[in-house]
């Protein structure tokens, strides 16, 4: 196979390019890959945060194709596509509004999606709450592992307490 | 100490040197990003809903019956000139982007010695920092951690019992939190070994930029170092794996000066006494320049080679030799050249002056 570019030399370095779920092959010899790649990567390049993050939401991860969709969201008017065009969500509506689509692109930057940290002490008591249950219910199980049974039934009794708050 | 001296001094808290004379470690921060739910974030934000944040800011600030808050100041950036605002983030106090919009509704609060800050409507609604020197990230975020509670008992914060407190940018979600520390490195880049390091600190989930975070070169061999991921790990486990690498960096770098000590003695404090030489009698010196000496001095001050300089006076020059704090001392806007020139005059006073610790 020849060169793509240059139509000369063999095609030694195969290039896999993947841009908002297009795949894009080509094949190039080694002076035209390394001018490419010096495109790609090289400081000429604009391989800027926003251009990153917006490749971020759905372009690597075949997220469903929302370009079609008209939704909008209601607070702040942006729409997904303006999203993955700046790279930054429009409010904290937003989160609610794009939350399917956020899954994969929060999944791919943090090799996570759900929250661990601190929780505010106002606006964040009922979660405060789950967490706790979630641990009591660690703690259940621990007691069951070591057949303290009573242990168990009074933790049970506590998280039951809990849930009943909580609704 | 206020705003004012602030700006105006050469002091802030990061700069002193809790270590003795030996600190590879030169300070670390602690940032939280927060934003107010239902409120546009800041890209968005025109002057209405700017102000709108920025009063609910003021007024959880005035309202505070905490410790933290009302011992700080607040002032808006209409009233400061572009210079002193460059010169908020020459200090680290604030960042360059949000430094240099002259805006009504873009601010800053900060305490006594700048230990704590909080930008607002930089590019969430709030970002607060703590900033200490050497390497006390625990201390920093326990810090930061007060404010927070403080400021969130008027502000409704945006928070989401899975995604935790939300951002501008997806790369903040979760804690918000970005802890960072700044490095000084110069025996691991003369051994020839900083571009594996630096590989090995990427590869461990981390980012290193240059001495003023995100977009800067990195120069004089000072990196900062800070946590990617702020989703799915808790502000304390963030804290312990950021200091434990930073530990074996600063453990490597040690051995490698004693090493360097030992097998290329004369060499070293050549290039020391070099460095010293041109800084003290330079008439004309660029910033990059008197960063990449102020690496081999600063060196020179650790390996007790060099005597009579205190690692506090390295660290306020670090910041003196910038071009806003520069225009400042003088007076006036310089150009270039003008810059220069005045920069080679403060290095060589300071230097002259050489405080004795």
């Amino acid at each position: 196979m020849l060169c793509d570019e240059c139509k000369e030399k063999p095609a030694t370095v195969h290039l896999t390019q993947v841009y908002n779920g297009q795949i894009n092959e080509s094949h190039l010899c080694e002076d035209c890959a390394a001018q490419k790649s010096g495109l790609i990567f090289g400081p000429s390049h604009k391989f800027s945060i926003p251009n990153i993050l917006g490749g971020m939401f759905g372009a690597i991860y075949n997220v469903q194709d929302v370009s079609e969709s008209s939704t909008k969201c209601s607070n702040c008017g942006m729409s997904y596509q303006d999203i993955k065009r700046v790279g930054k969500l429009g409010c904290s509506e937003c989160y609610k509004v794009y939350e399917p689509e956020l899954e994969s692109s929060l999944r791919s930057i943090h090799g996570n999606s759900k929250h661990l940290g601190k929780i505010p002490v106002r606006g964040g008591e009922k979660v405060l709450v789950k967490r706790q249950i979630e641990e009591l219910k660690n703690q259940i199980q621990e007691a069951v592992r070591e057949e303290k049974y009573e242990q168990a039934a009074q933790i049970r009794d506590m998280v039951i307490e809990m849930e009943k708050k909580l609704s | 100490m206020s705003i004012n001296d602030l700006v105006n001094g050469s002091y802030v808290k990061w700069m002193d040197s809790p270590q003795g004379n030996r600190d590879i470690a030169i300070s670390c921060r602690v940032r939280l990003a927060r934003n107010i739910t239902g409120i546009p974030f800041p890209h968005l934000l025109d002057e209405a809903s700017g102000m709108k944040t920025l009063e609910l800011i003021r007024k959880a600030w005035q309202d505070s019956s905490g410790k933290v808050l009302p011992a700080m100041e607040m002032v808006t950036y209409d009233q400061m000139s572009a210079l002193e605002r460059q010169v908020l983030a020459e200090k680290h106090l604030s960042s360059p982007g949000h430094a240099g919009s002259n805006s009504s509704f873009r601010a800053i609060m900060l305490n006594h010695d700048g230990s704590l800050a909080a930008m607002i409507n930089e590019e969430d609604h709030l970002r607060i920092q703590c900033l200490l020197p050497g390497l006390q990230l625990k201390e920093c975020y326990s810090q930061v951690q007060e404010l927070d509670d403080e400021l969130e008992r008027t502000l409704d914060y945006a928070f989401d019992e899975n995604r935790g407190y939300l951002t501008a940018c997806p790369t903040n979600v979760g804690t918000g939190m970005r802890a960072s520390v700044m490095l000084h490195l110069p025996a691991i880049q003369m051994s020839g070994q900083l571009n594996q390091v630096l590989h090995n600190i990427s590869q461990l989930g981390l980012a290193v930029r240059g001495l003023y975070g995100e977009g800067s070169k990195p120069i004089g061999n000072f990196f900062q170092i800070s946590n990617q991921i702020t989703l799915g790990q808790t502000e304390e486990d963030i804290c312990n794996y950021l200091q434990t690498i930073t530990e074996q960096i600063v453990e490597q770098e040690s051995l490698l000066r004693n090493q360097l000590h030992r097998d290329m003695k004369y060499q070293l404090e050549d290039k020391i006494g070099r460095a010293y030489g041109i800084l003290s009698n330079a008439r004309v010196i660029t910033s990059d320049e008197a960063l990449t000496l102020f690496s081999d001095v600063r060196l020179g001050v650790d390996m007790e080679i060099i005597e009579g300089i205190s690692l506090f006076a390295l660290n306020e020059l670090m910041v003196a030799v910038k071009p806003a704090y520069l225009q400042k001392l003088g007076g006036r806007e310089m150009d270039v050249l003008e810059r220069d020139i005045k920069r080679a005059e403060v290095i060589k006073e300071k230097l002259k002056s050489k405080e004795v610790q």
